[in-house]
């Protein structure tokens, strides 16, 4: 992804508008440690030039040290922060374009953007030209036949840009003064027509504030996990894509450096016999030691065993939304969208049974042979929602991966008090219990609105470290509770009432019910200890250093005894006991 | 851990009735022992079976009675021998009497234990419970069993039943089935009972929880509802995935003379320095991690990370409740929780009871922050959904499900179907054939649900153990083939299929699928050619892995079968500047030898496609000059030789000249000008 940024009519408001825009996107670029973004900063209509091709009015911001199309480095981000102050200085800018001359500096960025672009890596997928502006008509000072040419001229570099797979999105910035009117130019650049030019103005505002929302996220372009071949009936299978919508981020992975140098190490991984010591090179066999030997496995057989109904999802059946219980879940679901790209019809199918199992609701079980990890899934149809334009739900299925009977367990049932029966709740309690839920009712939750705090901490730490700033930002915490609303009157009423209905008058939580009911084992073991640790005459043993003659366990009976804690080497043991004597 | 060693006795009815699922039983028990000889294999275990025509065992000897039951093998620790004894179960010709059976597997493990090992000795009946038990000699037989059932509660025992009926018990009595299933029950209200009742060969597979899991709490303390509301509980996983066993890996360099080898492998990892000069291993004192920023690597030592990062306090507190539609259940991110009052604590399970059954009658959910253990270095957020206990014995608890965090969720567009052409909706009549699948291949008719996940056994595990048993005794034994009465979790119910066979007719009648013309050979074809090919013979195999990875192909002339892409695998051809140069040079060649030998225009397309290829080659590169340059060739040429079909077909195509180097103008003009516009 690469914004090129053009400038048709410097102020310092909306440079410093568009360059606290960026950086907060680099920022979040940098931290990303996707290598599929690069960014680079073209300005165009100024007063020096600086490019490769010489062009005028175009300047390429960039600093020392950094390839053109680059991901954004640490000195790109510090340096870019204070342009604000050195733009007029070093940068500067021109008042439009100046009738009679040949310069069309929107062209020249255009064609400069692209040649960056062209130089980047082959591997950048997504190609996007960001045009943020706010002068609607950038041809507007000129004479007809100047102005029709340049127009046109420009139009074919834009086309020829969308032809090599590179987008254009326009960002406009409106001007206190007049409204910004995409259809003058620009819908004709970026292929604006009929109802979407309508739409645009509105969307594109808004764009900009999405893009400002995300900033914080990890950016991940949308692609296919796997396509699956999803069988319906014997002779009757249609096209899936799977996508990745819902998975645990992690901070980004760790490279291992020489503590001296700080150069990067290299991981060896090597497989060495542990009777002979030599070294194996080929990929060794696998055994399960059982009955008394070693049963061996080639890696094929194994893959073999794993082997069913491969690459296929296989329909079994239907069952009600009911019969799918909150504790039948593994890992996270993954997404299905249909795609007519090689079985034509799938589609058709895929929205039939999508709208036959929303109106029923129903879920499909089916087997899915993942050669990795086969399993049996349910899908779960998902109708599509949307909320002021924007998707909230994508319509398509979700795949929830199901425990086996050996994955469920029953520790539910493990303490039930065999004599009586177990205690439940009566009415005034669950009236007081949901007296109490309504005082903590939160209306309006959504299932992802917290941030990660222990990520963004990881983000802000290193951002802070790699910028060299001096102080670490503080991050919020927003999961933290509502601590302020939870002490409000009335739900300190709503609690108080709650807890004198199930506890009674008498009852303290605090008090350690746990330790009346420690287990007839553990009781024994702390008297055995509290007997052996009067049985050694610790003082005196300490007095003679005769310590570290006795075992770590007995050192660990009288760490027991004295509630100290038992961790450590021997010699940790000792020099605790010594302390805790006083000597 | 020999302290949790387990002692069981297995009670198996081998009777007439129950001859058609021996055979499932014998899998299933020796799975069983399969399992416990790889995790924990100082179990002990005894095997009794019932409904066999003699009788071997001691109360028969000692007090007479008890007939009809046989010791197959007294308590011993489990070995291999004892697969054999359970895979050849005899088949008896007796009905037989389920609760002598339990007499008697009680007696074993009294004589063999005394009262010691309380809670670690189990009985597992497996019968179908369809033949009376004999009249007891004195009080009713509820007595009877309640007197077992004390005896067994007294001795810290416990008992599962899996009683097989349905389909695999058809004609029996109704009023023996009531009777034996009452009598059952009784020893639930005395000891801890767990009765399953299976309906099909697959479920009885899952029926019996293989694999012994000492349950761990993952969490004890204090669930805040609010500062001055908390409740004692205990947290435990509800559902873990039961992983494919790791293996080791085999060393196969120790000498065959040597007893002693343990043929293990051992995993080094080195770190070496990455300049080519110095091979130098770098010791982990001298190691510091590095996190990437943009193309930077920041060092930032453990030290320096344990002073400024996250560090919550351990706690679970409530941020909120809300209504159950808000979270969505896709949105469940791992395996799940259980939350149960902390045992024995009556008050603490009243409260959750009331929270639990408030919630339910609301339809809300909790949404919790959870920190488990101190020192942990992130939060949990997640629902909590209440389970209402439907067995008196067993109190109410919770479950909870994490929920992704805001950087979790990836927000992708998907077009909505409303958006796609009508040829892609289905009409009123697809639409009803789908509507008439979806409720007629009903795995859940009326409380029987099918593939119901707590008795589906996992395949692939049972594959694997059989796989394993099989190799022990021929070390050379092939794959077996997937179990037959595994086959209904992994492919539609054969049965199921044909009573709707209507339906599916109907489905293939109303909806067209077809291969797409345009793909000419699919990733999906190479795919499958892939698995067929590495399935018959390994060279094959090979073979189409070898085109399928094809390493790109060095293009070195541009041929006259597909010039457009040789060009363009020549252009991307980066290792060195020369490729492109060369490419446009040759691809030029090719459209003049073209224009030169086509016969009346007939290669005029062909060059064509050349030349847009050309072009947008030149844009890429930057390298508008040999473009232009050919094209203001090939109109001259047209020019001298009088050729209009040729400029119009690249004036269709909007060829004109790349217009960095030459005006606008002249770039639009350039074949308009050079002929006037034929008429149309």
């Amino acid at each position: 992804m690469s914004p090129l940024i053009n400038i048709q009519k410097i102020n310092t408001i909306f440079a410093n508008r568009v360059g606290i825009f960026c950086y907060m996107l680099w920022k979040s670029a940098a931290l990303s440690a996707y290598d599929m973004f690069s960014y680079y900063l073209v300005f165009c209509l100024q007063r020096e030039k600086k490019n490769l091709q010489d062009l005028n009015g175009v300047f390429v911001f960039n600093v020392a040290e950094r390839e053109h199309l680059d991901r954004p480095t640490a000195r790109l981000i510090k340096e870019f922060d204070c342009i604000e102050e050195s733009f007029m200085r070093e940068i500067g800018s021109q008042y439009g374009i100046v009738p009679g001359s040949r310069e069309n500096s929107l062209y020249s960025a255009l064609w400069v953007a692209q040649a960056l672009l062209r130089k980047g890596s082959i591997k950048t997928a997504d190609k996007r030209i960001l045009l943020f502006t706010n002068e609607d008509d950038p041809f507007g000072s000129l004479q007809d036949a100047a102005k029709k040419d340049m127009t046109r001229t420009t139009l074919q570099r834009a086309k020829d840009a969308q032809d090599l797979g590179i987008s254009i999105e326009l960002l406009p910035l409106s001007r206190p003064d007049s409204e910004f009117n995409v259809s003058t130019f620009y819908a004709d650049l970026i292929g604006l027509d009929g109802e979407d030019l309508a739409q645009f103005m509105p969307s594109a505002s808004q764009k900009l504030e999405d893009m400002k929302d995300q900033l914080r996220k990890r950016m991940f372009t949308k692609r296919v996990v796997r396509r699956i071949e999803f069988q319906i009936a014997n002779g009757l299978s249609i096209e899936l894509n799977t996508y990745a919508l819902i998975r645990p981020t992690v901070p980004g992975a760790i490279t291992w450096l020489d503590s001296v140098t700080n150069h990067p190490l290299k991981t060896e991984r090597s497989l060495i016999c542990e009777d002979t010591g030599a070294l194996i090179q080929e990929p060794p066999k696998l055994f399960q030691p059982y009955r008394n030997e070693n049963v061996k496995f080639l890696p094929v057989e194994i893959a073999e065993i794993k082997r069913i109904s491969p690459g296929k999802l296989r329909l079994l059946g239907f069952k009600p939304l009911s019969c799918l219980k909150d504790y039948y879940n593994l890992r996270p679901s993954t997404f299905v969208y249909p795609s007519d790209q090689e079985v034509v019809g799938s589609t058709c199918i895929f929205i039939a049974l999508h709208r036959s199992m929303l109106k029923h609701n129903r879920f499909a079980v089916a087997y899915y042979g993942a050669s990795y990890h086969p399993q049996l899934v349910a899908l779960v149809a998902q109708d599509e929602i949307t909320s002021a334009g924007a998707q909230m739900e994508p319509p398509g299925m979700h795949m929830i991966y199901l425990p086996y009977a050996d994955d469920i367990r029953d520790d539910e049932e493990i303490f039930p008090d065999t004599e009586e029966d177990a205690p439940r709740a009566d009415e005034d309690q669950i009236q007081k219990a949901a007296a109490l839920i309504k005082r903590i009712y939160v209306k309006d939750f959504s299932a992802f609105q917290f941030a990660n705090p222990a990520l963004q901490r990881h983000y802000a730490v290193l951002q802070a470290l790699a910028l060299a700033e001096d102080d670490i930002p503080e991050t919020i915490d927003e999961t933290a509770p509502d601590e302020e609303g939870l002490t409000r009157p009335a739900v300190v009423r709503a609690a108080e009432a709650f807890k004198h209905s199930v506890y009674g008058d008498s009852y303290d939580e605090e008090s350690d019910m746990g330790k009346e009911k420690m287990s007839e084992a553990s009781r024994k073991r702390k008297a055995i200890a509290e007997n052996a640790a009067k049985d050694y005459d610790w003082g005196n043993l300490a007095d003679k250093g005769q310590l570290k003659n006795l075992t770590v366990g007995d050192l660990k009976v009288y760490l027991n005894a004295h509630n100290l804690t038992v961790s450590g080497k021997k010699e940790a043991l000792i020099s605790r006991i010594l302390t805790h004597m006083g000597k | 851990m020999a302290r949790n060693k387990e002692k069981l006795v297995l009670l198996l009815d081998v009777g007439p009735s129950m001859h058609g699922v021996l055979s499932e039983v014998e899998k299933l028990c020796s799975m069983l022992v399969e399992k416990k000889l790889i995790f924990s294999k100082y179990d002990e275990l005894g095997v009794v079976v019932f409904g066999t025509e003699e009788s071997k065992n001691d109360l028969t000897t000692e007090v007479g009675g008890y007939q009809n039951i046989t010791v197959l093998q007294d308590i011993k620790v489990v070995d291999g021998d004892l697969v054999d004894t359970l895979q050849k179960l005899p088949r008896g010709r007796v009905d037989g009497d389920f609760l002598d059976a339990i007499v008697v597997g009680m007696d074993m493990l009294i004589k063999k234990y005394k009262d010691l090992h309380k809670g670690k000795k189990r009985l597992c009946l497996i019968t179908n419970a369809i033949h009376p038990i004999k009249d007891s000699f004195e009080g009713s037989k509820e007595d009877q069993v309640m007197t077992i059932a004390e005896q067994m509660a007294a001795q810290g025992m416990k008992i599962e039943s899996i009683v097989v009926r349905g389909r695999l018990s058809r004609d029996a009595n109704k009023g023996v089935m009531d009777e034996n299933d009452h009598l059952l029950s009784i020893f639930s209200k005395k000891t801890h009972t767990r009765i399953v009742y299976v309906d099909t060969p697959t479920s009885l597979l899952g029926a019996l929880k293989t694999r012994r899991v000492t349950p761990v709490t993952v969490f004890r303390g204090h669930l805040e509802l609010s500062p001055h509301m908390k409740i004692k509980v205990w947290v435990y996983k509800k559902t873990q995935e039961e992983k494919f066993p790791t293996l080791k890996k085999y060393s196969e360099k120790a000498p065959a003379s040597n007893k002693l080898a343990t043929h293990q492998v051992k995993v080094s990892y080195e770190y070496k320095s990455v300049d080519g000069s110095s091979t130098s291993v770098i010791p982990p004192e001298q190691r510091i991690k590095g996190y990437r920023y943009g193309p930077q690597v920041v060092p930032i030592s453990t030290a320096e990370w344990d002073a400024v990062k996250f560090k919550p306090e351990k706690g679970i507190k409530v941020l909120g409740f809300t209504d159950a539609s808000k979270i969505k259940r896709h949105c469940y991110m791992k395996d799940v929780y259980l939350f149960i009052a902390e045992p024995g604590n009556t008050r603490a399970t009243l409260a959750v009871s009331a929270i639990a059954r408030a919630m339910k009658e609301m339809n809300a959910v909790a949404i919790l922050r959870c920190v488990w253990r101190q020192g942990q270095q992130n939060v949990v957020v997640g629902v909590l959904t209440p389970n209402i206990s439907q067995n008196y014995k067993i109190p109410d608890s919770f479950y909870f499900n994490v929920l992704p965090f805001a950087e979790d969720v990836r927000e992708y567009q998907f077009p909505s179907f409303n958006s796609f052409p009508a040829s892609w909706q289905p009409n009123d009549q697809q639409q009803k054939a789908a509507d008439e699948l979806v409720q007629m291949l009903d795995l859940a008719p009326s409380g029987k649900e099918a593939l119901l996940p707590e008795f589906t056994p996992n395949p692939v595990l049972e594959r694997f153990y059989r796989h394993l048993e099989l190799k022990a005794k021929q070390p050379d034994a092939a794959v077996p083939p997937l179990d037959e009465t595994l086959k209904n979790i992994v492919e539609p119910d054969p049965e199921l299929v044909a009573e709707n066979k209507s339906v599916f007719d109907a489905l293939h009648r109303h909806f067209e699928l077809r291969q797409n013309p345009k793909l000419k050979k699919s990733s999906r074809q190479w795919y499958q050619e892939k698995q067929s090919g590495s399935n018959a013979h390994v060279s094959s195999g090979q073979a189409v892995n070898s085109i399928e990875n094809q390493p790109p192909v060095k293009i070195e002339k541009i041929g006259d079968l597909t010039p457009v892409q040789d060009f363009e695998a020549m252009m991307s051809q980066r290792d060195n500047p020369e490729w492109v140069e060369k490419a446009i040079k040759e691809l030029r060649e090719k459209i003049l030898a073209l224009l030169i030998h086509s016969d009346e225009g007939d290669k005029y397309q062909k060059a064509v496609e050349c030349v847009a290829a050309l072009r947008k080659g030149c844009i890429l590169e930057q390298e508008p000059g040999p473009y232009n340059d050919l094209m203001h060739h090939i109109r001259q040429y047209c020019e001298e030789k009088g050729i209009k079909s040729l400029p119009q077909l690249l004036a269709s195509r909007d060829l004109t000249l790349i217009s960095n180097d030459v005006t606008a103008e002249e770039a639009r003009s350039f074949f308009v000008k050079m002929e006037p516009k034929p008429d149309v």
